[in-house]
């Protein structure tokens, strides 16, 4: 098989030739679609879906599933908001450690479960979403944090931008690539990236062939709870309010991203770059739904398609594959 | 004599309620190709698992180059240079050829960090060891399943093997995958590198080991050089008794009308107008290489493939669009995969038995439960099925014991044809025996036509009265099953190329 072939076949190659032919038709429906601050609006929507969509598809690698990440991130958002405001502290550093380590512990309880009592993932994740959420709003707080309330070193932080031939770019583009190349490397060039993979193509196997397989689980979840907590308190830095009730329906748009980006749902494959696709592919249908003016409701249809004709695709072509 | 790489010495392993070896002894010695011949349960499985230190044992020494081993588990296995290939093969479907076969040696070395470059080298030296080409950047997932099997291999022998134990290596591959291989296995043979091989088909290992160790209940019963056995005398150690071999007499009238009659069977361009007739009572055997066709010939006359031609059953045409359709017409069909395609492994016998013939056991919408238990404990009788009761899920029954089921499953739904793909494949002597006798039996009292598709030779001449071999989807020849002689058939089989 030639190199060229076998990009073609390759289904990143796919994501981005639809992608580039959406962009045109959209480009000749709505000229303006094509404007700096335009374009530029639009990589700012991916950073955070982004980043979960990174935690998803590790644990989608892994052959599970993580419906958790957005009660983990608005936890983590929310804690360590309440956390500066009061201690007034003012910094951006240790406040992202903060909620990071905080995903990080709700991920590993995840793992725990999923491990020891060899539990579904959906389930484990479930109800681990519905406990986190119900304890914030019940023990914490339900109250929206605005703009006036929230700390100005978060808000500046999250505002920072670069300005390119007139139009602002925000840096947290950067920190959103960053992340995803720190998530390349470590999923095709280390051992531990691998064994995810190896784990997800076959358990059983990935045991005999020597991989610790429970450090593999908690690496996972753990890590997945990292991002996702990480990936919460940029959130309320880039919009400037923490709503301890953020991020519902977060689940299927991350999801359907990761799947559009050619990961299994049965796990062994999947892409950071094909991920990155998606999430983009994913963020232009929404933001094109809104520029046309389609109601709000409607969106929730065209993701959950998405997601269904995406999937029937990935195992169509798994299929194909293995015939 | 130098010392056995490994040795057992009066070994005892005891599981609760039965002694799964009885103070056997048994030695292996560097670049001897040894068989283990055995029905299931025999007592094979757990040597081997004994041999590659994942089963402790009981009673008895285990020996290393003539030195006493006390605590031998799988580390110490692997270090001690066995390596064992299961079934499965345990590769990732989803990795490349290159990682699959690099990953034990880059997880050996503990390093944090893969090195795609290394990676690649150390696939390609795995493989050319073994002097094969497969693309290294292929997904394992893509290759066929002999390719898999030597992906397994090169793996196995990327530590410094010096014992690889094959489990059933040959049931998925075909006469020329067998024979390649053999040649592998001969290679590795040259290299110093001992083999110990499980298998179920006697052809073959007396063509490829030097020695065959036979067991019986947990006892070694027979030990030898090939050279001194033949068929008949593994057989009887097997089972303890002969197994007689009378060929399958057709006393019918080929002139009456067929019970199924076929006329320019295509499917796609795998099967190519095929013409094809069974009568009443007759058991005709179809063989020819992978992908000759005949599993979609199967497929076909059994709805689960679109084709065109004349398909007409007791001289009424069919109309076969679906499982259904055949089912109604009285056509059954038993897979080739049973686990994939037949049996429901986690419900009881019962459930599995009644399947297909469900309006059999019914009262109105309801299920009548003491009528589906008479049916399930009929078949089990009628079958042979050796289980305590109806109630035991079908995964926990033996391989010879699962084919029976799926058999006596269509039998229930008492059909016209029988179709048969791989009926013995992974079933041992006695079972296989068994199977052949009842199918035998039905075709002779009941006037069940019965297609029998298999790569197992003595097993066509056996049973049927006619043998057709099919190659790019036409039947190219039809041979007496009466007169012919199995390398015959061989011999026609290689010239399909």
């Amino acid at each position: 098989m030639t190199s060229v072939s076998k990009l073609l076949r390759r289904s990143e190659a796919a994501v981005l030739a639809i992608l580039i032919v959406v962009m045109i038709v959209i480009g000749v429906i709505n000229p303006a679609f094509w404007q700096a601050d335009n374009l530029f609006n639009l990589l700012r929507a991916n950073v955070v879906i982004g980043i979960m969509a990174l935690s998803v598809l590790t644990v989608m690698i892994s052959g599970g599933i993580d419906v958790s990440f957005p009660a983990f991130a608005v936890a983590a958002m929310y804690l360590t908001v309440i956390a500066m405001n009061a201690m007034g502290y003012q910094g951006v550093v240790l406040p992202f450690i903060g909620a990071t380590v905080i995903g990080l512990l709700c991920g590993l309880a995840n793992a725990f479960f999923i491990h020891t009592f060899r539990m579904i993932p959906l389930i484990v994740t479930l109800g681990s979403a519905s406990v986190v959420r119900g304890l914030l709003l019940g023990l914490v707080g339900t109250s929206i944090i605005n703009i006036d309330r929230m700390p100005p070193s978060l808000i500046a932080f999250g505002s920072s931008t670069a300005e390119i031939g007139g139009s602002k770019l925000s840096l947290m583009i950067f920190i959103y690539l960053g992340i995803a190349v720190l998530m390349w490397l470590f999923l095709t060039r280390t051992m531990a990236g691998r064994a995810i993979f190896a784990y997800g193509d076959d358990a059983e196997s990935a045991k005999r062939v020597g991989f610790n397989t429970r450090r593999t689980v908690y690496l996972v979840y753990g890590l997945a709870g990292a991002l996702a907590g990480f990936a919460g308190l940029l959130h309320a830095s880039m919009i400037w309010l923490a709503n301890p009730r953020d991020f519902v329906g977060y689940e299927l748009d991350v999801i359907a991203a990761v799947v559009l980006g050619g990961a299994s749902i049965f796990g062994g494959r999947g892409s950071v770059f094909g991920t990155i696709l998606g999430v983009f592919m994913l963020t232009l249908i929404k933001n094109s739904l809104i520029i046309m003016r389609i109601d709000n409701t409607w969106q929730g249809v065209v993701v959950g398609c998405v997601i269904v004709i995406a999937t029937a695709l990935t195992a169509w072509r798994d299929r194909k594959a293995l015939v | 004599m130098a010392d056995p790489l490994i040795e057992l010495r009066a070994v005892t392993k005891r599981f609760p309620g039965m002694k799964a070896l009885d103070g056997v002894d048994f030695q292996i010695f560097p670049a001897e190709i040894v068989c283990l011949a055995g029905e299931n349960g025999s007592g094979k499985s757990t040597l081997i698992k004994i041999v590659s230190g994942v089963y402790d044992f009981d009673e008895g020494d285990l020996l290393i180059d003539g030195k006493p081993v006390a605590d031998f588990g799988p580390r110490a296995a692997i270090a001690a240079g066995i390596q064992v290939i299961y079934q499965d093969f345990s590769l990732f479907p989803s990795l490349t050829v290159a990682e699959n076969l690099a990953l034990n040696r880059l997880l050996s070395e503990g390093k944090a960090f893969v090195d795609p470059k290394r990676r690649r080298q150390l696939g390609a030296e795995a493989l050319a060891r073994l002097d094969v080409s497969i693309d290294l950047e292929a997904t394992v997932g893509t290759l066929s399943t002999a390719d898999r099997q030597i992906v397994a291999i090169a793996r196995a022998l990327m530590s410094d093997t010096r014992l690889l134990i094959m489990d059933e290596p040959t049931t998925a591959l075909t006469g020329r995958e067998v024979e390649r291989l053999f040649s592998i296995v001969r290679e590795i043979q040259a290299k110093g590198i001992a083999v110990l091989f499980v298998s179920h088909k006697m052809r073959e290992m007396l063509e490829i080991s030097e020695r065959i160790t036979v067991f019986r209940n947990g006892l070694k019963v027979e030990e030898g050089p090939t050279g001194e056995f033949n068929e008949a005398r593994i057989t009887r150690a097997m089972t303890g008794h002969d197994i007689g071999h009378e060929r399958h007499v057709w006393t019918g009238d080929a002139s009456k009308e067929p019970r199924l009659s076929v006329r320019g069977l295509t499917v796609g361009d795998t099967v190519r107008g095929v013409d094809l007739d069974l009568h009443r009572g007759e058991i005709v055997g179809l063989s020819g290489l992978l992908g000759s066709g005949r599993t979609e010939l199967a497929m076909a006359l059994f709805g689960m493939e679109p084709h065109s031609g004349d398909i007409r059953l007791d001289g009424a045409p069919l109309d076969l669009e679906s499982v259904q359709d055949a089912v109604a017409a009285g056509i059954a069909y038993v897979p080739e995969d049973r686990l994939s395609e037949g049996l429901f492994m986690r419900q009881p016998i019962a459930r599995n038995v009644i399947a297909s013939a469900i309006g059999r056991a019914t009262r109105g919408p309801f299920l009548d439960h003491e009528r589906l238990n008479a049916l399930a404990e009929q078949t089990v009788s009628d079958m042979r099925i050796a289980t305590p009761d109806i109630e035991k899920h079908a995964g926990q029954l033996s391989g010879g014991n699962q084919q029976r089921v799926v058999i006596g499953r269509w039998l229930l739904t008492n059909p016209k044809v029988l179709i048969l793909n791989g009926p013995t494949v992974g079933v041992d002597v006695g079972s296989k025996a068994e199977i052949h006798r009842r199918i035998r039996e039905l075709a002779a009292s009941t006037g069940l036509a019965v297609l029998m598709i298999s790569d197992d030779v003595p097993e066509l001449i056996q049973n049927c009265n006619r043998i057709l071999l099919m190659h790019r989807g036409e039947i190219v020849d039809q041979l007496d099953a009466q007169s012919v002689e199995e390398d015959d058939i061989h011999g026609r089989l290689k010239g399909l190329r």
